[in-house]
């Protein structure tokens, strides 16, 4: 995107080369909370607690900048609440209490969940938000920042903002062609199909030209050649040098884009590596992964075959 | 025949009242309240009656000059919207529905109240202000001078020396007209842009002039609720019809309709939820303030008039019309109107004293206004202006 932030003079991304991200991160240590060359996001000591339910307690994170990180974990890990705490859609309850996080060197600790937007990090949800109501056009419009049109007493004047208007919009016309949208441009988003939303949620985050966007859960429900071509996006955007910081619970997704793993278990953060080795530690096998994460569950052979699967998994545990 | 177009008569001459205006102007303002940014006000009634009251205090009490009562007025209802706003806006939608039905029952007792007398001496308590004592300025603004002019001058009565049939034919121009408008505004011609604004206008005049042919209205020029009254009255609806047509064109508008939708994907897009639902808010509750003076203006400012059946009258007329458009609010205040007086008509006409009395025809028109609304939020939710395509859709 043009506010690619890690673009060098030759207009080309270094991180765009794969060799180039593992060294970037081959001196990280592997450890929760580890420092990272070049934070974008630096969290300390949120704390969420839903009566006696301690549902987030993360002491120190880092996302370093221009890379895709995965959030992973359990159901009720605490991911999803996490991703609402720091684009201040809740407030951890250890606010004032030590609680600090900063998003590109300013401080986020008080900052309301539209300004977090404002200031290039956005989101998308796990469950759906397009405006059903609206044509995909006017989805997509809503996404791009600092319209004057949108003043109320601006808006009056159409010679004001007409111009800004044209350029937002042949701006949507090309995000949407690239997420395969642009036919559906007048049709109300209500109409699109659950993949297709997931695809009008993420063009829409990309109008207001993010530093950093953040995907919670963006290949749920969606089918596998949709899936291919998100990945690409996604994998895409980084390329173009924004940082991506997604939560995912397939596997093969994480291990086939992610560049660094965080995992996340009963509200805190248990490790943190590249995929290869975070998979291999056995905290997060017992956590998360289960002893059988290597083997497809949906194959018909450990049907046919259940005692040598059986045998298999004693061999593993043994 | 005769009583037919007694009814039909009455059903014009209510449909052109200055109130009626003034209603509809009140119907833009929870349209976009409602129709726009989802905001479930049911104290529209509230806003009219603290215009009516800045602007007839104003004047009653301070001596103070025609517009600047009007501001007081609109001033009302801004710091109204702003008292409203600041706590409920940020909860869910439920409270403020609470919120305002509440508020506007507050404001109606404290206007019938009688125990202060420095605010009894204001607001007259429960009997009101009466019209005469503020009309004055407005009245002596009018530039159509004394007499009563019937319009049309040129009518049925002119042609064929009255016959059936150039009543019949008129009549059946009109009700073609009137669906031709409605298949025009919901898109379902081929015409587009300046074409269809075009054929629209040139329709809607003459339906009017029809209308006004097949049934003549005779009013002064500058009495009570006469010409004058009339013209500025719907001149201000029309005018508040454009004004929101802008605005909600606008990315204002779309902004409008977003937080509607969802105000959480609103969050995450950077949109200031808050500030675009108070202006909301405020925008509507000036509509509400201003139609609140013009409805006061040919009657008198009596709280009782402006309480909860006025907010549903407003609803109804919303709904009827067609939520989140531009010209609903004015079909639907004209339908509705004409449409109670129909009822009134017919049944005083047509159903024997024994069964109902006149009064209970009235009364009998009110449940009628009640089940209407029920069939039509259940058959018709979008209203005769709608676009059944959005409603389709559960949010």
């Amino acid at each position: 995107m043009s506010e690619a932030t890690a673009v060098n003079a030759q207009g080309t991304n270094p991180l765009a080369d794969p060799q180039a991200r593992i060294d970037l991160m081959a001196d990280v240590a592997r450890t929760p909370g580890s420092a990272k060359p070049n934070p974008i996001l630096t969290v300390d000591n949120i704390v969420r607690q839903f009566g006696g339910m301690t549902a987030v307690d993360v002491d120190h994170l880092e996302v370093q900048r221009g890379l895709i990180t995965a959030l992973i974990g359990p159901n009720g890990a605490g991911k999803t609440t996490f991703f609402n705490l720091i684009t201040g859609f809740d407030k951890p309850t250890s606010a004032g209490k030590g609680a600090h996080w900063s998003f590109e060197g300013r401080t986020l600790d008080k900052t309301s969940a539209s300004r977090v937007a404002r200031s290039g990090m956005v989101r998308t949800f796990q469950l759906t938000k397009s405006l059903n109501r609206m044509t995909v056009m006017d989805n997509m419009l809503l996404g791009a920042q600092d319209q004057a049109g949108e003043n109320l007493a601006l808006s009056m004047f159409k010679p004001v903002w007409r111009r800004q208007e044209k350029q937002i919009e042949a701006k949507a016309e090309e995000l949407l062609d690239r997420f395969s949208l642009l036919e559906k441009r007048h049709d109300y988003a209500g109409s699109l199909s659950g993949g297709q939303r997931k695809l009008l949620e993420m063009a829409r985050a990309l109008m207001s030209d993010p530093t950093m966007i953040m995907l919670d859960e963006p290949m749920a429900g969606v089918n596998p050649a949709l899936t291919q071509s998100l990945l690409g996006h996604i994998q895409s955007l980084r390329d173009d040098g924004m940082t991506v910081l997604f939560v995912e619970h397939d596997m093969h997704v994480v291990r086939h884009i992610s560049d660094w793993v965080v995992v996340m278990a009963e509200g805190r953060i248990v490790a943190e590596g590249s995929a290869g080795s975070v998979m291999a530690e056995p905290a997060v096998i017992d956590a998360y992964l289960g002893a059988h994460h290597d083997t497809d569950l949906g194959d018909d052979s450990l049907l046919d075959e259940p005692a040598a699967g059986d045998a298999k998994t004693d061999e593993e545990q043994a | 025949m005769n009583e037919i177009q007694q009814i039909l008569t009455s059903m014009v001459s209510t449909a052109l009242t200055p109130q009626t205006a003034a209603v509809a102007i009140a119907v833009i303002g929870l349209n976009i309240h409602f129709g726009f940014t989802g905001l479930l006000n049911i104290g529209q009634s509230a806003f009219m009656l603290l215009g009516a009251y800045g602007f007839a205090i104003s004047i009653t009490s301070y001596d103070l000059p025609l517009i600047v009562a009007v501001f007081v007025g609109l001033a009302l209802a801004f710091l109204f919207a702003l008292v409203l706003g600041v706590p409920t806006l940020k909860l869910r939608g439920d409270y403020l529905a609470i919120v305002t039905i509440s508020a506007a029952e507050i404001i109606r007792y404290v206007g019938r109240s009688v125990g202060y007398e420095w605010l009894f001496d204001k607001t007259g308590g429960a009997q009101g202000i009466p019209g005469s004592r503020y009309r004055g300025p407005f009245r002596d603004l009018s530039v159509f001078g004394d007499g009563s002019t019937s319009l049309l001058p040129f009518n049925w009565r002119d042609v064929a020396d009255g016959a059936i049939w150039v009543r019949l034919l008129s009549w059946a121009i009109v009700i073609a007209v009137i669906i031709t408008v409605i298949q025009i505004a919901r898109g379902k011609t081929s015409l587009t842009g300046r074409t269809r604004a075009l054929s629209l206008t040139a329709l809607g005049a003459v339906g009017v002039l029809v209308t006004l042919f097949a049934v003549p209205v005779t009013n002064q020029n500058t009495g009570v609720d006469g010409w004058w009254t009339v013209v500025v009255a719907w001149g201000l609806a029309v005018l508040s019809s454009v004004l929101v047509l802008i605005l909600t064109r606008s990315p204002w508008g779309r902004a409008l309709r977003g937080v509607r939708e969802d105000e959480d994907a609103m969050r995450s897009l950077g949109k200031n939820v808050f500030a675009i639902k108070m202006q909301a808010l405020i925008i509507g509750g000036l509509f509400g303030a201003l139609g609140g003076i013009m409805y006061v203006l040919p009657s008198t400012v009596q709280p009782d008039n402006m309480g909860r059946s006025l907010t549903f009258f407003i609803y109804t007329a919303l709904l009827l019309g067609g939520a989140a458009t531009i010209w609903g609010p004015i079909l639907g205040s004209i339908l509705f109107f004409a449409g109670r007086i129909a009822v009134i008509g017919i049944t005083q006409t047509y159903v024997p004293n024994s069964i109902m009395s006149n009064q209970e025809a009235t009364q009998f028109a009110f449940i009628v206004v009640g089940v209407a609304l029920m069939l039509l939020v259940i058959f018709r939710p979008q209203g005769i202006l709608g676009d059944k395509r959005e409603l389709r859709f559960n949010v």
